[in-house]
């Protein structure tokens, strides 16, 4: 019996709006401990909530992005529970009527996306020896009150790389809206998943189970992998899934189960009755849509159609905030002559690679789009070969730089075409016998010929011009 | 010139006028008038003043007790409780930000029920409050404080709260006028908040004009509450002298077929509508047919918003924490210690009524009653122009009698909760004194007066007429100094 | 405590049995909608206002015993 993993994926958003979802404190990543706080947002006797208007801008438009139907009238509730990082007690979230349902987002449908405040910051100390006192926790509220949009998935993605795959693209997404700097690192984007596993061909899903916080795209992947080979070792060995919330540990691999009252599950949910409820108006909603960026979807099929970009090439570039606009701006700084596609070849293929290679992100390197457009220039020119070029690009990798000058300082330039005839001319009158078998017919004789050439030209000439070359030459 | 403690707000503010009395001394005669009531928590004294009266404004130089669950930035608020001993807000209600800023000045922090729940002032941490009529007897709660000082000559006006009836319950047990106003009409920024789709902000006064004048300043749309809209015309003064031409009910259910009105209660109130009627009113016998389930609905819907609005008190940020080695521990001895069993009681029923599985059965069904008894009142005031019932069941009743049985006390409440779970405007004036069922005192009956959403200043122009023709005596029962 | 809840559930549960379909429930007592506020600040506290009712504070947080894990 074939075992099949089915994931959702909960994302919280953090919106970038200057202040809090229901008061107008700063929001500032990184400031001291409590310095962005108020009475409202400290949950302090007789406060009440006042909905930031650029919270629902920032909704709306997500929601019209994901294809989400936007409710007509949505409501706030109240989400009971007690923990420190939580000043009110309860969570002002939605509940049964959120902001927008029913959408889509490449293969995975979106069931649902609302808005909600988030908790504030607890830290554990005591053990550390770093303050006084063990077994006790910090709490700064800068933190606490910041928009959330939480965004719900169908159970709809069936790997983890899928998993992470569509989390880049949800990223990405975002990213081009303009409503959050997405900063997995920062906390501006968390994922939860929720992992269940059933018998192939089975209609109903298995127990699932779920993984909170999950702060990067590999933990994710990793995270979710994890999950799925536990749960296939209880069904295998004729055991049941619990349904149970589980936090990964990245670096010994293991899911351990968190018991906390803050995963309890009756919240005890009610229509929140200090704020009124939220009607976005149908012209509002539609100028949203029409006033949509490209989005990833969109420029994938662009760059395919327009640009001639291969499938994978345009999937890549458009799924991939970052390289997206790398390419975007390389392409942008490139002369005439030089293709977009020839650009994405060097961006999704040599740059990737050099990148891994050197433990560092693609646009993270010492190469600049500018530099890369440059590099790709000179190749077109046939100034340099495309040995040359990779070699030019390792260095701009590793030190950045000017291409054409580091061309020149390492001799890479590449031979001008008449000089390259007359060595030809020569290397095929050295090699008779080489020559003889060309024009007989055995075709790889030519590599002799070739290699004399190469020689002759310390590497610098195109492999595939001298062929060509010779070939001409032997009246081929 | 008389003892300042005697002047209305009104006959103050035309004797500073006419520079008969400065601001300054019909405060002190309050401020050094002892307070053998305990129905304040907070007064001025020495350095330790409060915001005091200005001289511009509609309320210049007029004294206010404010209820200790209204935040005045720097000056200790508790609301009753223990869990908020010593607490002390960063910021001041919008409510007593338009009292200061008309000029008003602050008296004290009144006593009240922890929390706004109660019907006697008998669950203040800190003490009862004692009816000026009776000191063996309550002033009715929540806002018993709010309502003693002014029936007691401690302040010539009071600023309380009305979730169920805790303003117009103490004003009828204390022989002053109380008024909830429309809810969305005054705004509950800076209120602790009890019952957050309840809960609002009235005055207490000894007539009517004067409640005229307060609401007149509190009203307002306020950016801090997303709920608030004001009143959507200014309040007018009363000026009637009769009722012709008003059509008044008497719905049944809250008054001939109200199960414990004392006999005493019942009689001034026929009385009542009797004048109504030779005041040139149209009376007639109005139906709310759901009004009866008005308790059931109201003990359920307050409690559960009370449940979450008082999960905050949790010894994190401010106010009482009981130490405990653990996080849990730390709730639990705090939350036991800070609350008195009254609040005890209605945070456990009102988590009830909203877990999973019992939310449909209570707070689902609450919120139907509630829009079944809205109907209802639509329906009369089809009919009616304002409806009228007894305002209390009963007069003031000794300390300790219902202290053994809750459900007797939330029968205070009978006749007010309706009104309140519709969300329209009501106040209640003397209208008679009785004596108790069983014997006793003469004490204070009040007559509740309703209308439509923001039918205040109508509401206001009946009460005076029926003030007028009542005769009731409204001089405070003065403390300590001879009267 | 219990005997007087108990009593007291006994009273007011008896709305669950009453004909209340079709009803809608109130939700909102007013009947406003989209009350929005714009996205401007306003200043916080000053961290020691903020921190000066905490029954125990370290290292400009509140803090709390840790919960359990």
């Amino acid at each position: 019996m074939k075992l099949v993993p089915t994931i959702g994926l909960e994302i919280h958003v953090q919106l970038q709006t200057r202040t809090k979802m229901f008061c107008g404190c700063e929001l500032e990543f990184g400031a001291e401990p409590n310095t962005h706080t108020c009475p409202i947002c400290l949950g302090h006797p007789g406060t009440l909530p006042v909905t930031n208007e650029q919270a629902i801008e920032y909704a709306t438009r997500i929601a019209v992005a994901l294809g989400c139907e936007v409710a007509p009238r949505s409501i706030f509730h109240r989400k009971n529970y007690f923990y420190p990082d939580l000043p009110k007690g309860y969570q002002i979230s939605q509940f049964d009527i959120p902001f927008g349902s029913n959408g889509r987002l490449g293969d995975v449908r979106i069931h649902r996306v609302h808005l909600e405040e988030d908790a504030a910051k607890l830290t554990h100390v005591g053990d550390s020896g770093r303050i006084h006192g063990s077994g006790a926790s910090l709490v700064d509220f800068n933190r606490g009150g910041t928009p959330l949009m939480e965004i719900v998935t169908e159970p709809d993605i069936e790997d983890p790389a899928a998993a992470r795959e569509w989390l880049a693209l949800l990223r990405t997404t975002l990213r081009q809206l303009g409503v959050s700097d997405v900063n997995m690192d920062e906390g501006s984007l968390r994922c939860d998943a929720n992992v269940s596993i059933r018998p192939e061909g089975s209609a109903e899903l298995g127990t699932k189970t779920e993984l909170k916080n999950m702060n990067s795209f590999r933990y994710l992947e990793r995270g979710v992998e994890a999950e799925i080979a536990r749960q296939r070792g209880i069904v295998e060995a004729g055991g049941t899934v619990e349904q149970e919330t589980l936090h990964f540990d990245p670096t010994s691999g293991t899911l351990t189960p968190l018991r906390s009252k803050e995963y309890a599950h009756d919240y005890r949910y009610f229509p929140e009755p200090d704020l009124v409820p939220l009607a976005p108006a149908a012209a509002d909603v539609e100028a949203a849509r029409a006033a949509l960026p490209e989005l990833p979807e969109q420029r994938r099929d662009r760059y395919a159609a327009e640009l001639g970009l291969n499938p994978d090439a345009a999937r890549l570039l458009a799924f991939d905030a970052e390289l997206g606009t790398f390419f975007e701006s390389a392409t942008a700084a490139a002369g005439a002559g030089v293709e977009a596609k020839a650009i994405a070849n060097w961006v999704t293929g040599d740059l990737v690679a050099l990148a891994r290679e050197a433990e560092l992100e693609p646009t993270a390197t010492g190469a600049t789009p500018e530099a890369l457009a440059a590099l790709v220039g000179l190749v077109a020119a046939g100034s340099v070969n495309r040995g040359g070029a990779r070699e030019v690009l390792a260095v701009l990798v590793r030190d950045g730089g000017e291409p054409a000058a580091i061309v020149e300082r390492l001799d890479l330039g590449a031979s001008d075409s008449g000089e390259l005839e007359a060595i030809v001319e020569q290397a095929i009158a050295d090699q008779p016998d080489a020559a003889a078998k060309v024009k007989a017919g055995e075709g790889k004789a030519i590599g002799a010929i070739v290699g004399v050439v190469m020689r002759e030209t310390r590497g610098k000439a195109d492999g595939g011009d001298v062929t060509r070359l010779i070939r001409a030459k032997l009246g081929l | 010139m008389t003892d300042p403690r005697l002047l209305t707000v009104a006959e103050g503010l035309g004797e500073i006028a006419a520079g008969n009395m400065s601001g300054d001394e019909w405060f002190s005669a309050y401020a050094d008038t002892p307070d053998e009531l305990g129905a304040y928590l907070w007064r001025p004294q020495g350095d330790d003043r409060g915001p005091l009266p200005a001289t511009a404004g509609d309320l210049a130089g007029v004294p206010v007790a404010v209820k200790d669950i209204f935040c005045i930035e720097g000056l200790p608020t508790t609301a009753g409780s223990r869990i908020l001993e010593g607490y002390v807000p960063p910021y001041t209600a919008t409510a007593v930000e338009a009292l200061l800023a008309a000029g008003a000045g602050v008296l004290g922090k009144t006593n009240m029920d922890e929390f706004a729940m109660g019907s006697s002032n008998e669950n203040s941490a800190y003490g009862d409050v004692r009816n000026p009529w009776d000191p063996v007897r309550v002033p009715g709660g929540s806002s018993g404080g709010s309502a003693a000082v002014v029936a007691g000559g401690l302040a010539p006006c009071s600023l309380g709260t009305d979730t169920g009836g805790s303003i117009r319950q103490p004003a009828a047990l204390c022989g002053v006028v109380g008024m909830k106003p429309t809810y969305g009409s005054i705004s509950r920024s800076g209120m602790i908040a009890f019952a957050s789709s309840l809960d609002q902000c009235g005055p207490f006064t000894r007539d009517v004009r004067d409640a005229a004048l307060l609401l007149a300043v509190l009203g307002g749309r306020d950016h801090r509450d997303s709920t608030s809209i004001g009143f959507p015309a200014p309040i007018a003064l009363p000026s009637r002298e009769d009722l012709s031409g008003l059509r008044i009910g008497v719905p049944r259910e809250l008054s001939s077929d109200a199960e414990g009105i004392e006999a005493g209660v019942r009689e001034v109130f026929d009385r009542a509508v009797a004048l109504c009627e030779s005041l040139g009113a149209e009376i007639s016998e109005a139906h709310l047919p759901n009004a009866r389930h008005g308790i059931s609905a109201y003990y359920v819907l307050a409690p559960a918003e009370a449940s979450a609005n008082l999960s905050r008190y949790d010894g994190v940020r401010f106010g009482l924490r009981e130490e405990a080695d653990t996080l849990d521990e730390m709730y639990e001895r705090t939350r036991s210690a800070g609350f008195g069993p009254e609040v005890k009681r209605r945070v456990m029923l009102g988590t009830y009524a909203l877990s999973s599985g019992f939310y449909d059965a209570y707070y689902g069904s609450a919120q139907r009653v509630r829009t079944l008894i809205a109907r209802d009142f639509a329906a009369a005031f089809d009919d009616f122009d304002l409806l009228i019932t007894p305002t209390s069941p009963t007069v003031a009743f000794e300390l300790g009698a219902r202290a053994a049985d809750p459900l007797a006390m939330y029968m205070s409440d009978y006749c007010t909760v309706p009104m309140s779970l519709a969300g329209i405007p009501a106040i209640s004036i003397p209208a008679g004194t009785a004596e108790p069922d069983g014997g006793g005192p003469e004490l204070p009956v009040g007559l509740q007066i309703t209308g439509p959403a923001f039918s205040e200043s109508l509401i206001l122009d009946a009460a005076h007429a029926i003030e007028g023709a009542v005769g009731f005596d409204h001089r405070p029962k003065l403390q300590g100094s001879a009267s | 405590m219990a005997e007087e809840l108990s009593g007291i559930l006994e009273h007011v549960e008896a709305i669950g049995g009453l004909d209340l379909d079709g009803v809608e429930p109130t939700t909102h007592v007013v009947t406003l909608e989209n009350v929005l506020r714009p996205d401007e600040p306003v200043p916080s506290l000053d961290r020691d206002r903020a921190l000066a009712g905490a029954p125990d504070s370290a290292a400009g947080s509140f803090r709390v015993p840790s919960p359990q894990a």
